[in-house]
């Protein structure tokens, strides 16, 4: 619970510097969003060199501790169909945990925790049912 | 764009203790994820703390800059400012949660695996950002279509 409230501070440190120093709001879905985008100069450069500090700051700071239990990394098949909802879902309600769970309760949108509030219950839904399926499944 | 250079060097900076702060926070860990959206299982609410430490710290950022008219290093804020609360914000943010609990991973933490995740989260990747994608161009196919209906084909006057 430290480790997360430490790691949750940090992630508003981040979130806090792209707002005071370049005025924009960290929405990871967003940021890669425009990455595939034909956008020129420095507004690529910004986002193309964030994706870069979040995978070596990913890196160093996994360095340090002990490494996620890969067990529950899901199978190829659970992982593409997840990657499509969120792909699609993100884009549809223009943002994920970062754009709307950080940056949106922060600013008090009540968009953001309406969106917060509705990904969290699917979300919960969805553990629910993977657990219903892998019980009855047998496997 | 007082300085293009800082401006694009911010962005690396942020990304690096974003990076670090989801690691440390215990984000890149499916099971973590799914063990605070399993609420009615052996609840984790580490979540909590990870959301919560960054509202926390973000809070005090916004009402730092909202008397500003300019942020330090670049012309202008860029910061949603929209209110309504429409079918596709609800819907979006539907579907996002479900691939969220089934696969148990957010775009962040998804990237930030990809070195460490193997097959499973890149390929992870790739189709969130293909879907995305899409899922956009059929947006803006549909937005142009309603601004400006498909003019109706020319009538051909019979010539006499």
């Amino acid at each position: 619970m430290l480790r997360g409230a430490v790691g949750g501070a940090l992630i508003g440190l981040s979130a806090s510097l792209l707002l005071v120093l370049n005025g924009r709001v960290t929405g990871i879905s967003g940021i890669l969003n425009t990455l595939l985008q034909p956008v020129a100069g420095v507004e690529w450069a910004w986002r193309a060199l964030f994706v870069v500090g979040l995978l070596a700051g990913g890196l160093v700071a996994g360095a340090f501790l002990p490494s996620p239990d890969s067990a529950a990394i899901p199978g190829l098949p659970t992982a593409i169909l997840a990657g499509i909802l969120v792909g699609v879902g993100t884009r549809l309600g223009n943002g994920c945990t970062s754009g709307h769970g950080v940056c949106g309760l922060s600013r008090l949108s009540v968009r953001s925790l309406i969106a917060t509030l509705t990904f969290i219950a699917t979300g919960a839904v969805a553990v629910l049912a993977m657990r219903g399926l892998a019980a009855g499944g047998g496997s | 764009m007082k300085s293009p250079r800082s401006f694009a060097l911010v962005g690396l900076i942020a990304g690096l203790i974003f990076g670090a702060g989801l690691v440390i926070g215990g984000m890149t860990s499916p099971a973590k994820v799914r063990g605070f959206l399993d609420f009615t299982g052996d609840w984790d609410p580490t979540l909590v703390f990870v959301m919560g430490g960054a509202v926390m710290v973000h809070f005090w950022a916004y009402r730092l800059v909202k008397p500003w008219n300019t942020p330090v290093l670049a012309p202008m804020f860029q910061i949603p400012s929209r209110k309504d609360v429409d079918a596709k914000l609800v819907l979006g943010a539907a579907i996002f949660g479900l691939g969220w609990g089934v696969g148990g991973y957010c775009p962040g933490p998804a990237v930030t695996s990809l070195p460490t995740g193997g097959v499973s989260v890149l390929a992870f990747v790739l189709a969130m950002l293909a879907s995305s994608w899409l899922t956009g161009r059929l947006e803006s196919r549909a937005t142009t279509q309603t601004l400006q209906p498909t003019p109706e084909p020319p009538q051909r006057v019979p010539t006499p």
